[in-house]
Formats: C-alpha cells, sequence, structure tokens
C-alpha cells in the first residue's frame, strides 16, 4: 500500500501552543491515513507528547487546526473526540485502578453500551443484553492482549506491562477509526515489547490508523508507515523509515544526540 | 421499656434526616472525591423555601416540589460558578469552597427569609401513633421512608445505571472516564442536581418535626457528615445505615446522659471513626500507586 491511495483520516495542520512565551510546538503539520501506523518521534523535550495532548483535546492549541474525517475538531474535549473514533493511551496510564481489569475493559463500551436509564434501572432485558454484549467484548479484547486470566483482578495490582495492555484493550473498546498511542512499550521487557509490536500491526491491519510516540527506535524503524520527527517543537523532517533515518538534520538532532542509545 | 422505644423512635426520626444529608454527601464525593459541606444548606433551603411558598398560598405539594427544584437548580449553579472554574485545584481546596458556598449560601437565605424559626403543617396530621407504650410522629414515618426510597433509587442508580457507573468512573479516573467517552461536566452537574434536591427533600419531610431557620444547615451537614464517615464514604448503604446510626446515638445520649451532649456525639463518632475504622463500616478500599 502506498501512501496516497486512501483518503486522509486524520490531519494535523499548523499545530502550535505555547506556554507563557515558550513555543512547546510550532507550526507541525501532518496527516494519517486509515490502517496506516504513522509516528512522532524526537529527542526529549521535543513537544511529542504536547502535540498529542493538542490533536486528543487535552490541551487547546493556540494555533493551527485538527482535522478528523473531514472535521474539524480542534480543541474539542476527549469525550467528544471518543465519540468520533479518536481513542488514545497516556504514557503515565490513565487506568481506573480500584476496578477489576476486566470493569476497565468495559468501561471502553461505554458509548456502545448506553441506553435509556430507566431499562437500566428496572433491569430491562434490553439493558441486560447491552450489559453482556459489552461484557463479552471485553473478554474478547482481554484475549487479545494477554490479559484474559487478570479479568477478575484489581488493576492497580498489575504490572506495568500488563496495565499498558490494559490501556490499550480499553482504547480498543471504543472500536476507532484512530488510535494514539503514546509511548505503549515505554517501562517494558524485551518480550512485551514484541507482543505490544504485534498488537500494534495487527490493529493497523484491521484498518485503524494508528498515531504513535515511542522511543524505542528499533520498533517504530519496523512497523511504522511513516516517521514525523520533531526538534525543539518544530517538525524537522518527515518520510518513510528508511528515508527518514538516513536524513542528516534527523541524525545530527536525534540519532546524533543520543547514540549511546543505539 | 415504653422509654427505650420513644427514644429509638426519635433516633430514627432525626436520623433519617441524616441519612439523607449523608447520601446527598455519597453521590458529589462518588463523582469527585469532594465531601460538600453546603450540604446542609440544600436541608435548610428546602424547609425554608416550601414554608415560603407555602406561606404565599401554595398548597403545600406544588409547595415541596418548587423547593426541590429551585434547590437542585442552586446545587447545579454552585458545580458551575464556584465548582468548575476551579477544576484542577486540590480536593482540600474544592472542599474549602464548598465551605464558602455554605456560609453564602447561609447568610443569603438570612437576607431573604429573615432570622425567624419557620415551619409548615405536617403531612398527614400531628396526631402521634402509639406503639408499645411510646409514639411516633406521623411524619416521622414520612421521614424514614423518604430515606429509604432515596437510599434504594442511589443504590440502583450506582449498581445498575450506566449512568451511575460513569459517575463512578468519573470519580475514580477523570482523565480515563474522558477517554472512554464520559462526559465528565455532565456528571458533575448531574450529581450536584441529585445531590441538591436530596438534601432539599430531606428539609421537606423534617421540617414539620425539626423547624428551620436559616442557620439549621451547618448542623445537618456535620451529623450527616458523620453518618457518612461512619457507613464509609461514598458507598450509598454505609450512608444510610451511618445516618440513621447517628440518629439514634444521638437520641439514647440524650435520653440516658444528658441532652446537653446531644451534639457532642457526632463529633465524638467522627473522632472514634478517623482513629479505629478509617473506612467506615462499608467504605471502598483506597489503592493509590505512585
Amino acid at each position: 500500500m502506498t501512501r496516497s491511495d486512501k483518503e486522509t483520516l486524520l490531519s494535523v495542520e499548523g499545530l502550535g501552543i505555547a506556554f507563557g512565551g515558550l513555543k512547546a510546538v510550532n507550526n507541525v503539520s501532518f496527516g494519517v491515513r486509515p490502517g496506516e501506523i504513522v509516528s512522532i518521534i524526537g529527542p526529549n523535550g521535543a513537544g511529542k507528547t504536547t502535540l498529542f495532548n493538542m490533536i486528543s483535546g487535552i490541551y487547546l492549541p493556540s494555533m493551527g487546526q485538527v482535522t478528523l474525517s473531514g472535521e474539524d475538531v480542534t480543541g474539542i474535549a476527549p469525550h467528544l473526540l471518543a465519540r468520533r473514533g479518536m481513542s488514545r493511551t497516556f504514557q503515565n496510564l490513565q487506568i481506573f485502578q480500584s476496578m477489576t481489569v476486566l470493569e476497565n475493559a468495559i468501561a471502553g463500551y461505554h458509548l456502545q453500551e448506553r441506553g435509556p436509564v430507566l431499562a437500566d434501572l428496572f433491569g430491562l432485558p434490553s439493558s441486560r443484553a447491552r450489559a453482556k454484549r459489552a461484557e463479552a467484548g471485553a473478554r474478547k479484547l482481554l484475549e487479545r492482549v494477554g490479559l484474559d486470566r487478570a479479568a477478575e483482578r484489581e488493576a492497580g495490582n498489575l504490572s506495568y506491562g500488563s496495565l499498558k495492555r490494559l490501556e490499550i484493550a480499553r482504547a480498543l473498546a471504543l472500536d476507532p477509526k484512530i488510535l494514539l498511542l503514546d509511548e505503549p512499550a515505554a517501562g517494558c521487557n524485551a518480550v512485551e515489547t514484541e507482543e505490544i509490536d504485534h498488537l500494534i500491526a495487527e490493529v493497523a491491519a484491521s484498518g485503524v490508523a494508528i498515531l504513535l510516540v515511542e522511543h524505542d527506535m528499533k520498533m517504530v524503524m519496523r512497523i511504522s508507515n511513516h516517521i514525523v520527527v520533531l526538534d525543539h517543537g518544530e517538525k524537522i523532517a518527515e518520510g518513510d523509515p528508511a528515508t527518514v533515518s538516513r536524513n542528516p538534520a534527523v541524525v545530527a538532532a536525534y540519532l546524533g544526540a543520543e547514540n549511546a542509545d543505539g | 421499656m415504653s422509654e427505650l422505644i420513644q427514644f429509638l423512635f426519635s433516633g430514627v426520626t432525626v436520623g433519617a434526616v441524616y441519612a439523607l444529608v449523608a447520601l446527598g454527601f455519597t453521590i458529589i464525593y462518588n463523582a469527585s472525591d469532594v465531601v460538600n459541606f453546603a450540604q446542609g444548606e440544600f436541608v435548610m433551603l428546602g424547609g425554608m423555601i416550601t414554608w415560603f411558598a407555602h406561606e404565599a398560598g401554595l398548597p403545600l405539594p406544588l409547595a415541596a416540589l418548587i423547593a426541590i427544584v429551585l434547590t437542585s437548580a442552586l446545587g447545579v449553579a454552585m458545580n458551575k460558578l464556584a465548582i468548575e472554574p476551579a477544576r484542577g485545584a486540590p480536593v482540600v481546596s474544592l472542599i474549602i469552597i464548598t465551605i464558602g458556598a455554605s456560609i453564602f449560601i447561609q447568610g443569603t437565605a438570612q437576607l431573604v427569609f429573615g432570622k425567624q424559626i419557620h415551619t409548615f403543617p405536617a403531612f398527614s396530621g400531628d396526631t402521634p401513633i402509639h406503639v408499645g407504650g411510646a409514639t411516633i410522629l406521623p411524619q416521622s414515618l414520612w421521614m424514614i421512608a423518604g430515606a429509604l426510597a432515596v437510599f434504594l433509587a442511589l443504590w440502583l442508580f450506582f449498581s445498575r445505571t450506566l449512568l451511575g457507573r460513569a459517575v463512578m468512573a468519573t470519580a475514580n479516573n477523570r482523565l480515563a472516564a474522558q477517554l472512554v467517552g464520559i462526559n465528565t461536566n455532565f456528571v458533575m452537574t448531574l450529581s450536584f442536581a441529585l445531590s441538591a434536591a436530596i438534601g432539599a427533600l430531606g428539609g421537606v419531610l423534617a421540617t414539620p418535626v425539626t423547624l428551620t431557620a436559616y442557620g439549621v444547615g451547618i448542623g445537618f451537614a456535620l451529623k450527616g457528615f458523620a453518618g457518612a464517615m461512619l457507613g464509609g464514604m461514598g458507598n450509598p448503604k454505609g450512608a444510610l445505615l451511618g445516618g440513621f446510626l447517628i440518629g439514634l446515638i444521638e437520641a439514647l445520649t440524650a435520653g440516658y446522659l444528658s441532652s446537653q451532649y446531644k451534639d457532642a456525639v457526632a463529633f465524638v463518632v467522627i473522632l472514634l471513626v478517623l482513629f479505629f475504622l478509617p473506612q467506615g463500616l462499608f467504605g471502598r478500599k483506597t489503592t493509590d500507586r505512585v
């Protein structure tokens, strides 16, 4: 599949934000198409997570536009983005700690499970059927991320790597058109990283667009269709993995600065 | 024996109001971890507005309905004007804001309704019912039934409805709740509206027995808070039981020790709970990951 044979699903144009006088992200543009894995890379402090937070409605950008499926969604609240098919995970995990793993995954079905409050209150068959569907879906997703055996455990007791996968499962429960993953492999061991790697490729293959921020360069180079490189809040390069890794500006800003990481 | 039964009757009567206040605390706490100390003012307003509207010539049921709707609207306004602008502030700051709101509501009520003590007729007359050598007022039965009905409705709401679980999810992790598509602003508005309505209902039911004045809110808030703490903050079952227990402890203390210690009991209970049972009887356990 080449980059141009599908409509752009998410398009970011001239996006920027300033905190006080500091331009954390400045004039960044790129697009993501269905089924494509686009990675944002750059040295620490380059503005990757800030860019993510603007796209997903956590921060209000001070300039530029975010378009999802042709609609302007700049600065709209996360719960509305969720309803339009954008789902995300966080670098520092946003899990319902005191719920069970299964309940966390079921929470992801919130939008699909909605029905009349009175039907819920009286436990009508329609309400029970919705709850059952959500639970069945949640169990299937947990199986997909390898957490089915931990379903009844309290989420707060899980290992970091497991919580990362739980967060992805919950994000997938929303049946998103685009999934934003903020460092899904951070803090995971080699085996866990490979599992997450497979999971992401599989999700993309099912037609979901993936926007990824990741420090594990091997993983990024292996799975990305397209890479956007940030440095000091500006886009310094973009292209396929081979092009980007040969780009002298990228080597200087990123690989050069962090060559100790290999 | 008839003496004990009499004390128990007055205990459950006043306990029903404390239970309603505690249930009001539960909702806002579940949505936001905030303890809303203006909860007692909602009770005061429920009684006051009903009295005012009844005095103006409206039939009692209509006056009560108006009181509940207006108080509920005030709860929403309080959230929009005082809590929402401070979103992101630590919970303690938000709790202090609710204390400020409580003082403001109390002061305004003093200006609007005056300093007199008010009441309105009981719903089913004032003829006491004799049971086992003691008496209970028909209004007490209304109060107890009100507390039980609200408890049942809330319990079903939180355990069965998706909206109820969305409220719990919002308290657990607001950002995560937004990510799965929950409108957390709506959840907050809803919980303030519900909580204020429940408080006002308490005031409507209790005023014929306890009377009302601009300053009664703080007492209800503290005792309802003691009930909620005793039962375990956040749990409707705990709030109901805790509220009734505080009422009973208070009535028994007043009866067998001295009515002067009546108000101190709630504080003693708060202290004992904090020392020996910080989660309360049915409290949720907290596991914070750092």
